[in-house]
């Protein structure tokens, strides 16, 4: 059997190598925008905030050598964005959505700014760990050298899940979001909760942020991101603001996102801005099809201002 | 009572207390004692004042004057977390509970020491012991928001005596429910302030309830307190007066006998959807004929709200034809200009105003486009609006600082009043009404079922939904069961009764 050839089957094995490196983002930013949305508050932000993490944990990763360290500090400068956005939407008549937007606007072009310098030297990259030490076949070895953040985001899906129906925690978020006089009237502060929310929230979209910069592509450059911040909004609506969901469909929107490249590597380049266009049009087609003026979103906290 | 085994129950009241909101005192002056273990009824008109006297009990706001004692001693509210401390509990008008959150989660995240994590078999086992203490039930795993009302009620009670309060405010708990139901909820807090375990105050306008179950009673008018005493020695009659003073009751309208026999609106197989895509009502045939009123019974949750959704245009009808004087008829508002279609939906604040409007902008809505309001169709002029508003500020009797308030600070029965003006003063050919009695005091009721029997004099065809089982008997000329999102039952009110119509309402047929 020739070792090197896998004839068709390339393209199943490059679409799920795809799916994991192309979904790791997805994940992160939308487990980091269900955790605000399930405390009543909308973040537009995480595009920003996404784009500004991949830039501040590359430069760390590059200053220092460490790309641990990067991944760290794009969580944190993440929930900084998310503080910001918090503080300001406790303010009287602010609205969420608008000054998510606006810390859209301010999170990539402060990390354009700032980010000039990194755009030529070689950072660090974050290792991969090697589940295809057992196999000859070099695709096979490649498709299986999985990131480690994958698996971390996993873990916090699952954390999450489990978090909102067994925590204390989970419970007041869940409260907050769906009904603040209700949360009010038992004495907790919806401000503060959803700050909180807020918060976490951003400092997962940054990690996420990171692992673009940091693995895959793994460069920093102002192209860098292609709307993953705003995507998980509508991925985030399609799971039903249920983290295990959101799982699978960042697998999903990953899977459509590697299409394009897959069948380009076996040299059908036919359509290949038409494949690389996947994501998008499923966004699409999933707003339109979850999505109806007739029908209340089953399962959207009570509070958001895109539902009430 | 021992001065050394104190009852668990809780005993309060209040010295001197005034609520002053900008212009308007609320309240005046109110010193109300409830003693402990007693079942304390708090009557008086729609804007009274009661339900502002129980916010500020329990510190949702803040009183201008005056003070609370809690248990022969003097205490400073200034949240319902100090309330809480001090075992005071209330159950408001609207519900308080989390919709997506199921029952038993409700419960436990209420619990000020609710743990960090949550062994969920334990404390399920926890409550199910508490449950088992206590006549009724509700199921625990579900969310909420798919309970019924009854068992919401329920729930809301259920989370109070879980919590421990002993002194319970019950803001009119029962006009959400059956009969059947505020009998069984009513009957086991009776015991319960009997046995010494609990102090109630209960707002009503139930005559019924207060004289069954309560032992003392309050009345507020005006924001003052009137009079009260013990129910046992008070009669309905006297307490109806202190209510409304010297106020002439207005005289129930007669019935005059349906002029022609031509029908107005034609429902053809009406077929809708609720909120989740399943189908709420189904092949809905009902004619409605001049000068008459169809009462349309039914149990809560059967159809009866998405139908009257369909009819005043917020709700879209997927099949099924509507027709009026044998034209086709979309709910519009062009059409319902045209065809003269008026309508009270219920929870009128949210279904029939702009709550943040004023008074007198929520009057005009139907008319704003029209003169003497606007002479092109597009200019408004606010004075004639304002004279219109004044005019049936007057006539409807509504209770409004000004023309210019928002219409969300009247008091529920006021906020019916205003949107029932708007509705009504013009000429009527379809009234579409649907509970609007709902927490009113007994002289609006009589007020507004008399402005319904006198639009079916004048030849208005009725479409009345109703809960309230007694006040379809009174009004309609014909009654229709709704179950299970289809009409299961039609009948003349003279060849029917109650219990018939109750049978059909359990789904029997
Ligand atoms: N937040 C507020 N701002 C201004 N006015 C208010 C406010 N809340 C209540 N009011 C006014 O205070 C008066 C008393 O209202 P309240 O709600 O206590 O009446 P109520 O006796 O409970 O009536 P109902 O039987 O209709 O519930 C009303 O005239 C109402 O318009
Ligand atoms: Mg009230």
């Amino acid at each position: 059997m020739a070792v090197t050839d896998l004839g068709l089957m390339t393209v199943p094995l490059a679409i799920f190598a795809g799916a994991i490196r192309v979904s790791t983002p997805f994940l992160f930013v939308s487990l980091g925008e269900c955790l605000t949305e399930k405390s009543g508050r909308i973040n537009l932000g995480l595009e920003g905030t996404l784009v500004f993490g991949a830039m501040s944990g590359y430069a760390t990763a590059y200053a220092t050598g460490w790309p641990w360290l990067g991944v760290l500090v794009a969580g944190l400068a993440g929930s900084v964005f998310g503080m910001i956005h918090g503080i300001i939407c406790k303010l009287p008549k602010v609205n969420d959505v608008a000054i998510g937007i606006a810390m859209m606007m301010f999170g990539t072009g402060i990390a354009f700014f700032l980010g000039k310098p990194f755009i030529q030297p070689q950072a660090p990259h974050l290792p991969a760990i090697d589940f295809g030490f057992w196999t000859s076949i070099p695709q096979l070895r490649v498709a299986l050298e999985i990131n480690p953040l994958f698996f971390v985001g996993i873990a916090v899906a699952i954390a999450m899940w489990w978090a909102f129906k067994n925590t204390r925690a989970g419970l007041i978020i869940r409260m907050t979001g769906d009904s603040a006089a209700t949360a009010k009237a038992m004495g907790y502060s919806v401000d503060l909760v959803r700050f909180l929310a807020t918060t976490a929230g951003g400092f997962l979209a940054g990690v996420g942020g990171s692992f673009l910069s940091l693995y895959y592509p793994g460069a920093w450059n102002e192209g860098l991101s292609s709307g993953q911040g705003l995507m998980a909004v509508a991925l985030v609506i399609f799971s039903r603001w249920n983290p295990l969901a959101c799982f699978g469909a960042a697998l999903l929107f990953g899977g459509a996102g590697a299409i394009g490249p897959a069948l380009q590597s076996i040299g059908i380049s036919q359509g290949y801005y038409f494949y690389n266009a996947a994501p998008y049009i499923l966004t699409l087609l999933i707003m339109i099809a979850s999505v109806s003026p007739k029908r209340s979103l089953r399962g959207a906290p009570g509070e958001l201002s895109i539902t009430k | 009572m021992s001065e050394t085994t104190p009852l668990p129950a809780v005993g309060i009241e209040t010295v001197g207390m005034t609520k002053v909101f900008g212009s308007l005192r609320a309240l005046e002056d109110v010193s109300v004692k409830v003693r402990p273990g007693s079942f304390h009824a708090l009557l008086g008109e729609n804007g009274a004042g009661k339900s502002t006297l129980v916010k500020c009990i329990m510190g949702f706001y803040q009183p201008t004057r005056g003070s609370l004692i809690v248990d022969g001693s003097e205490q400073v509210v200034r949240n319902p977390r100090d309330a809480m401390r001090l075992k005071l509990g209330m159950v408001y008008q609207h519900f308080t509970l989390v919709p997506s959150l199921t029952a038993a989660e409700n419960l436990v995240i209420s619990r000020p020491d609710c743990p960090n994590v949550i062994d969920w078999a334990n404390e399920i086992a926890g409550i199910g012991a508490f449950f088992d203490k206590m006549p009724f039930k509700v199921p625990l795993r579900v969310p909420v928001s798919s309970l019924s009302a009854g068992e919401k009620q329920k729930l809301e009670i259920l989370k109070q005596l879980y919590l421990d309060r002993r002194f319970l405010i019950l803001d009119e708990p029962t006009s959400v429910l059956t009969p059947d139901e505020a009998d069984e909820i009513l009957g086991m807090l009776k015991g319960m302030t009997a046995a010494g375990e609990l102090t109630i105050l209960m707002i009503t306008h139930k005559f019924r309830e207060v004289n069954a179950y309560c032992d003392e009673v309050s009345v507020l008018r005006r924001g003052r307190f009137v009079g009260g005493g013990h129910v046992a020695e008070t009669s309905t009659q006297s307490m109806a007066h202190m209510m409304i003073g010297d106020t002439k009751l207005r005289e129930r309208s007669a019935r005059l006998k349906a002029g022609d026999d031509k029908t107005v609106l034609e429902l053809a197989a009406l077929y809708a959807v609720d909120d989740e895509g399943l189908p709420a009502i189904e092949s809905i045939d009902l004619k409605v004929h001049a000068g008459e009123i169809v009462g349309i019974a039914g149990v809560s949750g059967n159809g009866q709200s998405e139908l009257v959704e369909v009819l005043s245009g917020q709700r879209e009808l997927e099949d099924g034809r509507i027709f009026i004087r044998g034209q086709p008829f979309e709910p519009t508002r062009q059409h319902m200009d045209r065809f003269k279609v008026f309508g009270l939906p219920e929870e009128p604040l949210k279904n029939a105003t702009a709550p943040r409007l004023s008074v007198a902008e929520n009057m005009a809505l139907r008319s704003f486009d029209k003169p003497p309001i606007s002479k092109n169709g597009w200019w408004l002029s606010p004075g004639p609006m304002r004279d219109i508003a004044r005019d049936l500020i007057e006539r409807y009797r509504v209770k409004t600082p000004s023309p210019d308030t928002p219409i969300e600070n009247l008091s529920g029965g006021n906020v019916q009043r205003a949107v029932l003006a708007r509705e009504l003063s013009g000429e009527v050919e379809v009234l579409i009404v649907a509970n609007p009695c709902f927490g009113l005091d007994f002289a609006s009721v009589a007020e507004i079922r008399s402005q319904i029997i006198e639009q079916r004099n004048a030849g208005a065809a009725v479409l009345l939904v109703s809960e309230d089982l007694d006040e379809i008997l009174e009004l309609a000329d014909r009654v229709a069961v709704m179950s299970e999102g289809r009409i299961t039952y039609v009948s003349p009110i003279g060849d029917t009764n109650r219990a018939t119509i109750g049978h059909a309402m359990a789904g029997g047929h």
